[in-house]
Order: structure tokens, then sequence, then C-alpha cells
């Protein structure tokens, strides 16, 4: 089963540390607001998505798959 | 051969992430988790902010815990009482003994008290603190629109619950024995700036005085500060910061003067030398930050539980299996502390040890103090802290900046 990312855009406050965590997957744009750049990301990024959920201030990035 | 004993004391945030990576560090054997709430791990910080002002569930503050983690068994509502490192096993409240192969300190800390005559210090007599979700439920039953609210400690949470509280319609008195709130990380320019907002909400400022008592029978009615004057108050809020949770470790000879004091591996330390399968982690671990310097700090920043929890579980699980121990437990590590607040609708970010800075090495990077900015904080030339306000990808490009050594032109 693929990676899949989904964020709750009622939950997320765009605190934008997951972009620390994993920048190829997750982007702070010069709105200011988060935005996912891969929503189905390669199994080798599975670590740095998962690290960036843990890091996400206010839980908004749950990962299936 | 039995299968081999992680034990976890306290089941927040730090407990779990441990429990995480010692699954990622290929531990297999069995995970116990013990904490003296009732619930799951939860996210501590809307408490005093938004799910203060909003909906206190617990679904809504769970954390996610990763699918490695699904098998680790979690025992709350129990009390660890005493333990003994060297026997390797602790006591819990209801008199059950448990052994271990390895030990987690993740017991974080509880809220400070204030040691002055009056009523009960329970939310039932109106004496509320903010650490818990059982906290900020009978803090938030108690903040109605026209409540006379009265915070004590003019920290980041003192000042966070005194804008939800605002937000909610009450009126707010802060106390502090500080000259500015927030000032100790802050410094005076931004705390200054902070105190303008907080004012121009309508909260009342009580600054450069301490409380002599708090008065009223069963429930507190009123607040006498040290001045004389007395504040009238319907719900007091005792935000005046923490003690450390290590009664439990006390008579292993471990330096807990503040917190657990280890090395960069997070081990325990006993007459400087470190306890092999020991680790604490979270709010309640000493340990030096060579990104900073060779003291060891205890850091209540968001990030600690989490970066410090994957730090002990990948140590952990290489002393359990015995392979690479002696090199990981070597091997260099540090963290940047992080740490967010909202107030009304000023965020800031923080990143690195601003309270550390010299008095003369803090000054605006960017924007302005009246609007949105950035703060830099300075320890001779170094960078060692940032805080945005607003500005939020301004001040993240900063973060790799922060630190001994490096110099921002």
């Amino acid at each position: 089963m693929s990676l899949k990312v989904i964020v709750d855009w009622d939950v997320c406050q765009d605190h934008g540390q997951c972009v620390f965590a994993s920048p190829e997957v997750f982007e702070l744009g010069d709105d200011g607001r988060m935005h996912v750049l891969i929503e189905e990301p390669d199994e080798s990024l599975r670590a740095s998505v998962e690290d960036a959920a843990d890091v996400c201030p206010v839980q908004a990035i749950t990962i299936e798959g | 051969m039995t299968a081999q004993r992680a034990l976890i004391v306290g089941a927040g945030l730090g407990g779990l992430r441990t429990a995480e990576a010692l699954r990622t560090g290929g531990f297999a054997g069995e995970i116990l988790v013990v904490g003296d709430e009732d619930w799951a791990p939860y996210n501590r910080p809307p408490l005093s902010k938004e799910a203060l002002a909003g909906e206190l569930a617990h679904d809504k503050l769970a954390f996610r815990v990763r699918s490695n983690a699904a098998d680790v068994v979690w025992r709350h509502g129990v009390r660890v009482v005493t333990s003994d490192l060297e026997g390797r096993s602790v006591n819990l409240d209801d008199g059950e003994r448990i052994g271990y192969d390895v030990l987690v300190a993740a017991t974080g800390v509880s809220a400070r008290r204030l040691p002055v005559p009056g009523p009960p210090p329970t939310a039932a007599g109106g004496r509320h603190v903010i650490r818990t979700l059982d906290d900020a439920i009978g803090l938030r039953a108690a903040l109605r629109p026209g409540a006379r609210v009265v915070v004590l400690g003019a920290g980041f949470i003192g000042c966070e619950v005194a804008a939800t509280a605002r937000k909610l319609g009450c009126e707010v008195h802060c106390v502090a024995i500080d000259a500015y709130p927030m000032i100790r990380p802050l410094g005076v320019d931004l705390a200054a700036e902070l105190q303008r907002r907080h004012e121009a909400e309508g909260v009342v400022f009580h600054l450069g005085v301490g409380v002599s008592e708090f008065v009223g029978g069963d429930r507190v009615t009123g607040v006498v500060l040290s001045d004389g004057t007395h504040l009238d108050a319907d719900v007091v809020l005792e935000a005046l910061g923490s003690r450390c949770n290590v009664e439990w470790l006390e008579g292993n000879g471990l330096d807990l003067t503040d917190g657990v004091l280890s090395d960069t591996a997070l081990r325990p330390l006993r007459d400087g030398v470190p306890i092999d399968g020991v680790a604490a982690v979270g709010d309640v671990v000493r340990f030096p930050n060579l990104r900073f310097d060779d003291r060891a700090w205890r850091v209540e920043h968001w990030n600690i539980p989490t970066d410090s929890g994957r730090r002990a579980g990948a140590v952990l699980s290489a002393y359990l299996s015995g392979e690479g121990y002696d090199e990981i437990a070597a091997s260099e590590w540090t963290l940047l502390p992080a740490f967010w607040s909202d107030q009304y609708d000023t965020r800031l970010q923080s990143y690195g040890m601003p309270g550390l800075a010299d008095a003369d090495g803090i000054r605006v990077l960017e924007g302005s103090l009246d609007d949105e900015c950035v703060v830099g904080y300075h320890r001779g030339d170094d960078l060692i802290g940032v805080v945005g306000v607003g500005m939020l990808r301004v001040v993240n490009g900063y973060r790799d900046k922060v630190g001994r050594g490096v110099v921002v032109s």
C-alpha cells in the first residue's frame, strides 16, 4: 500500500514546522499558508513524513499506508 | 531467555516518543508505559490557548501514535513512588513492584503553587493551575463572562490564559514580581510591546509586586498584593512556573537539584558517571546542549520531548541489543529548542535560547516592534535565539543560523 499524507486543513495553523522535517513534501508558501507538494510520496520519504507529522504543533497531519 | 522490558515512567509526549524510538531502533521486547494521568498522551500547549477558548476534548488533543508503537502497553492512573536503579525496579502507589531492563524518566513537571495563606489550593476553592487536561477543564468552567480573573505570573502560560480569558469576556488582572510580562525570555523591549498589546485588549497589570495572601473561606474571593492592593477575584490562576516530578528517583545518588542531571546520551549521572540502561527525557531532563554551550540546561520547550525521546530511544535500543552502543552514546547530539505562543492575533515563534542573551545583545533584525518583527538574541557575537512576532517565513529562515559560533552579519 502506498503512502498517503492527509492534512486536516481545519486544524492546520500554518506553523510550518513540517517543512523542516520534510521539505520535499511540505511547503510554506509566499501567502503564509501550508501546501502539500506530494500527496502520495514515495516510500523513501516515509521517515521524513513521519517526522513531519510528529512535529506538527497542532497534530494536523496523519499518514495512511 | 525472557523478553526484555523497557519501562517508561510518564505517559506524556516524551514517553510516547521514546517508546516509538525504541521500536525504530529495533527493540522488539516489551514496552510498558506508566502514567499518573487517566489520559493517553495529549498535546498540552493548546490548553492555555485555542482549546481553552473552544473545545477541551481529549480526542481533539491526543497525539498520533506511530504504527510501530501500536503494541506498547499503557497503564494510566498509576503513579511510580520509588525506584531502585541498582536492583532495576520501581514501586507503584498501588504496592506493585515492576522490574525492568531499561528505564526512562519522562515524568515531566507540575505547576508550582504559591505558599501563602488562604483557601485550599484546589479548583473547587477557585485556585487553579493549568498543566493537565483536567486542570484546563476545571478552569474553563470558571471562565464565565464577567468573571473576575486574577492571573498570578506573567510568563507565557499566564499571558496566554489572560488573553484567552479576555476573549471569553472575563475581567483580567495579571500580577507578577517581574517588571514586564515575559521579560526573562524576551528582554525589555519586546516584553514592553507585548504588555502594551495586552493592555489594549483590557488586561490590567500589577508588576513588581508579590502576593501576601488569598482572601476567602472555602473559596477564594480576593488576592492581597505585597504593596497592600486588594483585588477581588472569582478565579485565581497560579501560573508561577513548575517543579520537577523527580521524588520517585530520590535515594539513587542522582543530581536532582533541577530535574535529572544527565549526559548528552541523556543518561543520568551519579558522581559524574552515566548510568547505563537509564535515560531521562522531556521537561525533566537537564543536559548539555553543545549547540549553545557545555552547561547542562533544562528546557521546557515543546520540541524537547520529541527530540530527547528520539535520542533516548536510539541509545537505549542500542544498549539492549548490545550493537553499536558505545558509538551511539558517544556520538555528537544537539537540538534546537523551539516553541510558539498565541496571544490575541499575535503569534510568537521562538528558536534557540533567547533567555541566555546578553542584556545589550537583543536587537530587532527585521520589521518593527510595534508591528511584525524578528528579534535576535546575541551572546557575544553569537546569535543564540530568534523570536518572530508574526513574520513566520522570515523567522523560520533564521532557524539554522541559531547557535554557538554562527555569526549573522
